[in-house]
């Protein structure tokens, strides 16, 4: 199936945030801290600003609480007395135009009188730095399973690695934005947004408002990435602040550098590996230590800390696993949401780890991960045993197949001693992604989801997920429509709207559709039910009977529905962190071989394959295009994306300086699913959009390895990193 | 204080239109805010980011850097003319069968851009794509998808019909329950290519 919306953005008619006509609407700006830690003495209006008709909000207008209600209630909505990183939101303006908002805006001195900031999360503070408990400790996690110590002294071998990996920034094309008017008593915010009952929640907190005076509801969203989970809801706050204020509409919309600079990014993170083998490779027993830079505020750096260390023993199996982590507060942005979350920081570290052991032990890489990779009837770090019937060696394998592992190795071999200046290389990585929310997450959700049967015959899902560029829409009528045996066109899907459509839960985790999309098919199936049919019923036969029921019951509403119902079998223990971490995971090994020019210490990735087990496919186009694009982000992300920090701030706030991979950079990348249904996702699908992020990486600087001879543990592999390496 | 206005004659996807607008203001913002035509997207401002290619005198230009008044006489091509009547431009066609729009901001600037490549050069190399298209960020597809509804476009205004591309992702069969691990591997005759 085509997607569902591609024409109306084929055809510049789906209007984003920013393209919608709004009357008489005024348009706001930010005003934000200069400095990275500090007490605000004054700030400053200009004089012939005040008195202008120009509308300043700060956080004295606050009906409620001065929080973004996310996990702790320590993010401000606009900065009091203190600021804790630069460009944190200190005051709001609203004035006739955009230009004219921004450079009120800019007149606008926030003083503040500094204080000593925490800018390096893995040096332990100094005690003027301390901002958080005694410790500026955010959140510390510990994963245990066997004796650890013991397996290590008795191990044959020990070999210890420290990787590091910086902050990435998601550079959705579409910057944020909200726009927000008063509809009588109700606040209406409208905007680029995943998570519309995330931002409602926020909203109603902070004005103090009863959710049926609060409406949210998303536009077309040009991007997310996970940037559009947290960090909408102060927009939107700050945007609903400034209508109510001034009661006219808003357009509050970030220019690229604003939103470069100001929003959260991926976590910056620090993993060191103590692994115990025997002599052939065998892992005996796993020490891991990651520590994760969360930035000023707590935003849901506890969640992505706690997947980042599931995920961080790889897809190995071993008795005697020690995961300690922790989340340091710094005087940097807020480090928030991005896909993968916290799983792709520590799938670099282990699997350019296993490459490191391999060439430290001389087995090679590719024995290494087949000797160690997790067979049905094993567990993982938190003790779950796996038994999906998955054959993890056949996606190695596969892999291995598509790239011509050994034939390039040997062919590397030859050219490298021949060339003047380029070296070949090729690396691999094997990983897995647990789909959906981490641990009892998804039942303490209880997703609500509703099929409306429509009087005309057609049916539509009314559902919170929002479609951000995935493809949301399309899977969701793909799956309705099979369910029911009705052509496509006889679905609709319903502008995510809080006051329309119930909270299935967030628009993350890879959840979609394998959690919500199985939603839709049990909502289907008790729609049919509602008006007297079994699921034998052809798609004529249902629309006859939903035309009958609404003749019998006029204006009523005739709904399906479904809630989350847990999988047999899944235990999760939060206080010790044991058990069924996620009800399935994606499988893959991605390979990539790379061309290193010694007169540029260029890295560049000239081919690319990237096999996965990700259950059923449903929409091949769609799934291609999520793990196509996830590579490239992932090729971004090792080789290109740098934030240079000042002073705790972005000073590369801008996509000239901030390089992102361009068609120019981009090599072959060849796709493959192999299938193994799973029972419980929508259509046996299982989760897909984070895992493309996670591979890339580990496979890229492992071909670095084999190219050039260096170990480089440090991404991004920025040129100037590598002529480090090379020249040493 | 309000700012000078300047009456400008402006030639939009053929159709002349007379615009107020603020002197200092850009074509995108006249485009969008003048005219109304949102298609264009606003994106960075500072041409890094290519979501508002539009055409002038057919050639790809950002609209973020150029005055309005400094095209007063040239054609101007947005995403809202390239519908041929009733016609999907081919362009738009092969984007929307190979799911080449993915959260579609890029998009309007990406199609525009393609236009003037193709009416220059009929079969175009995946490479002068590529480098054609290299001033367009995209973030979601990793470009792929785009390159070959280029490509494929392409071919159909050179009137050659059956030009769709392959089968899109390397498809297995259905994973194989547990066996053992492939022996082949190791041995290079095995490999295809």
């Amino acid at each position: 199936m085509k997607r569902f919306e591609g024409l109306e953005k084929l055809t510049g008619r789906t209007l984003f945030i920013d393209d919608l006509p709004l009357e008489n609407c005024l348009w706001g700006a930010t005003v934000r801290s200069p400095a990275a830690r500090g007490t605000i003495r004054q700030v400053r209006v200009p004089n012939h600003l005040e008195g202008s008709g120009l509308v300043l909000v700060d956080h004295r207008d606050l009906p409620g609480p001065n929080v973004v209600s996310l996990i702790t209630d320590d993010w401000p909505i606009l900065a009091a007395e203190t600021v804790r990183h630069r460009y944190e939101p200190v005051m709001l303006v609203a004035a006739e135009s955009r230009a004219a908002a921004r450079r009120a805006a800019a007149q606008i001195e926030v003083v503040v009188d500094p204080l000593p900031a925490a800018l390096d999360f893995r040096q332990t503070p100094t005690a003027e730095q301390i901002q958080v408990g005694d410790d500026n400790v955010l959140k510390q996690l510990k994963i245990e399973r066997g004796e650890v110590d013991e397996a290590l002294a008795a191990a044959p071998i020990v070999v210890e690695g420290e990787y590091e990996t910086g902050a990435q920034e998601h550079v959705y094309l579409e910057p944020q934005g909200m726009a927000a008017w008063l509809d009588g008593e109700v606040v209406v915010v409208h905007g680029s947004l995943q998570c519309p009952y995330y931002v409602e929640s926020a909203l109603t907190r902070a004005l103090d408002l009863p959710a049926e005076r609060v409406r949210v509801i998303q536009a077309a969203t040009g991007g997310g990435f996970g940037g559009k989970e947290d960090f909408p809801s102060i927009v939107a706050i700050h945007a609903a602040l400034l209508a109510i204020k001034a009661q006219r509409p808003i357009k509050l919309i970030y220019d690229r550098g604003e939103d470069m600079a100001a929003t959260t990014k991926r976590h910056p993170a620090w993993i060191r590996h103590r692994t115990g083998l025997s002599e052939e490779g065998q892992i005996l027993a796993h020490d891991i230590e990651v520590v994760l830079d969360g930035g000023a505020y707590v935003t849901l750096s506890p969640v992505v800390l706690s997947r980042g260390m599931i995920h961080a023993a790889g897809p190995y199996a071993c008795d005697h696993v020690r995961i300690r982590g922790r989340a340091m507060m710094t005087n940097s942005v807020p480090f928030g949401a991005f896909r993968g979350f916290g799983a792709p920081q520590t799938l670099f570290a282990i699997e350019r780890h296993m490459d490191v052991i391999a060439k430290q032990i001389g087995v090679d890489p590719v024995k290494l991960r087949r000797l160690n990779l997790l067979t049905d009837g094993q567990a993982t770090a938190t003790g779950q045993v796996i038994d999906d019937g998955t054959d993890r060696q056949q996606v190695l394998s596969r892999a291995l197949d598509l790239s011509r592992f050994t034939y390039k190795r040997s062919q590397h071999t030859a050219f490298n001693a021949e060339h003047a200046y380029l070296r070949r290389g090729i690396g691999l990585a094997c990983f897995f992604h647990g789909a959906g929310f981490t641990g009892s997450g998804e039942r303490a959700m209880k997703s609500l989801l509703h099929v409306a049967g429509l009087a005309d015959g057609r049916v539509e899902v009314l559902s919170a997920s929002t479609e951000i560029g995935q493809g949301t829409t399309t899977i969701f009528t793909q799956i309705a429509a099979d369910q029911l045996r009705l052509d496509p066109e006889q679905i609709l899907i319903a502008q995510p709207d809080t006051w329309r459509v119930p909270d299935n839960g967030p628009t993350v985790a890879s959840r979609t559709t394998m959690v919500v999309g199985r939603l839709i098919e049990r909502a289907c199936d008790n729609l049919r039910e509602r008006v007297g049919l079994d699921a034998a019923a052809t798609g004529t036969e249902l629309q006859a009977a939903l035309v009958a029921w609404h003749e019998e019951h006029p204006d009523e509403e005739l709904l399906g529905s479904a809630r989350y119902q847990q999988p047999p079998g899944i235990e999760w223990d939060d206080e010790t962190y044991r058990g069924d971490a996620y009800s399935a995971y994606g499988w893959a090994t991605y390979v990539a071989e790379v061309e290193v020019d010694l007169r540029t210490y260029t890295a560049r990735v000239i081919d690319f394959v990237a096999v996965q087990e990700i259950g059923k496919v449903l929409n091949e186009t769609l799934a291609r295009g999520q793990i196509q694009g996830g590579v490239v982000q992932g090729i971004g992300w090792a080789l290109l994306e740098e934030c240079r920090w000042q002073e705790g701030g972005m000073a590369n706030h801008q996509l000239t300086n901030y390089i992102i991979p361009t068609s120019d950079d981009v090599p072959s990348i060849r796709v493959a699913f192999l299938e193994n249904p799973y029972p419980h996702g929508g259509q046996g699908a299982k989760g897909i959009g984070e895992l493309p992020l996670d591979g890339p990486a580990p496979a890229i600087f492992n071909a670095v390895a084999a190219a050039t001879g260096v170990d480089p543990r440090v991404l991004p592999l920025v040129p100037e990193r590598l002529m480090e390496l090379i020249e040493q | 204080m309000a700012d000078p206005m300047t009456a400008l004659n402006l030639r939009i996807n053929g159709e002349e239109r007379r615009v107020l607008s603020p002197t200092h203001h850009t074509l995108l913002e006249v485009l969008r805010e003048e005219c109304s035509l949102t298609g264009t997207k606003h994106g960075c401002e500072l041409g890094e980011c290519g979501v508002c290619t539009v055409l002038v005198d057919g050639q790809p230009v950002l609209s973020c850097l150029v005055l309005a008044a400094e095209v007063e006489e040239c054609a101007i091509e947005t995403v809202e003319g390239m519908q041929r009547g009733n016609e999907l431009h081919p362009l738009q066609s092969t984007f929307a069968d190979l799911g080449a729009a993915q959260c579609g901001y890029c998009t309007p600037g990406i199609l525009l851009t393609a236009q003037a490549l193709i009416a220059d050069n009929p079969q175009p190399s995946d490479g002068e794509i590529r480098e054609a298209l290299s001033g367009n960020l995209c973030r979601c597809t990793g470009y792929h998808k785009i390159i070959e509804a280029v490509r494929w476009a392409a071919a159909l205004e050179r009137g050659e019909a059956d030009a769709k591309p392959p089968s899109e992702a390397l498809y297995g069969s259905p994973l194989p329950r547990i066996s053992p691990p492939s022996a082949q591997e190791e041995d290079p005759r095995q490999e295809k290519g």
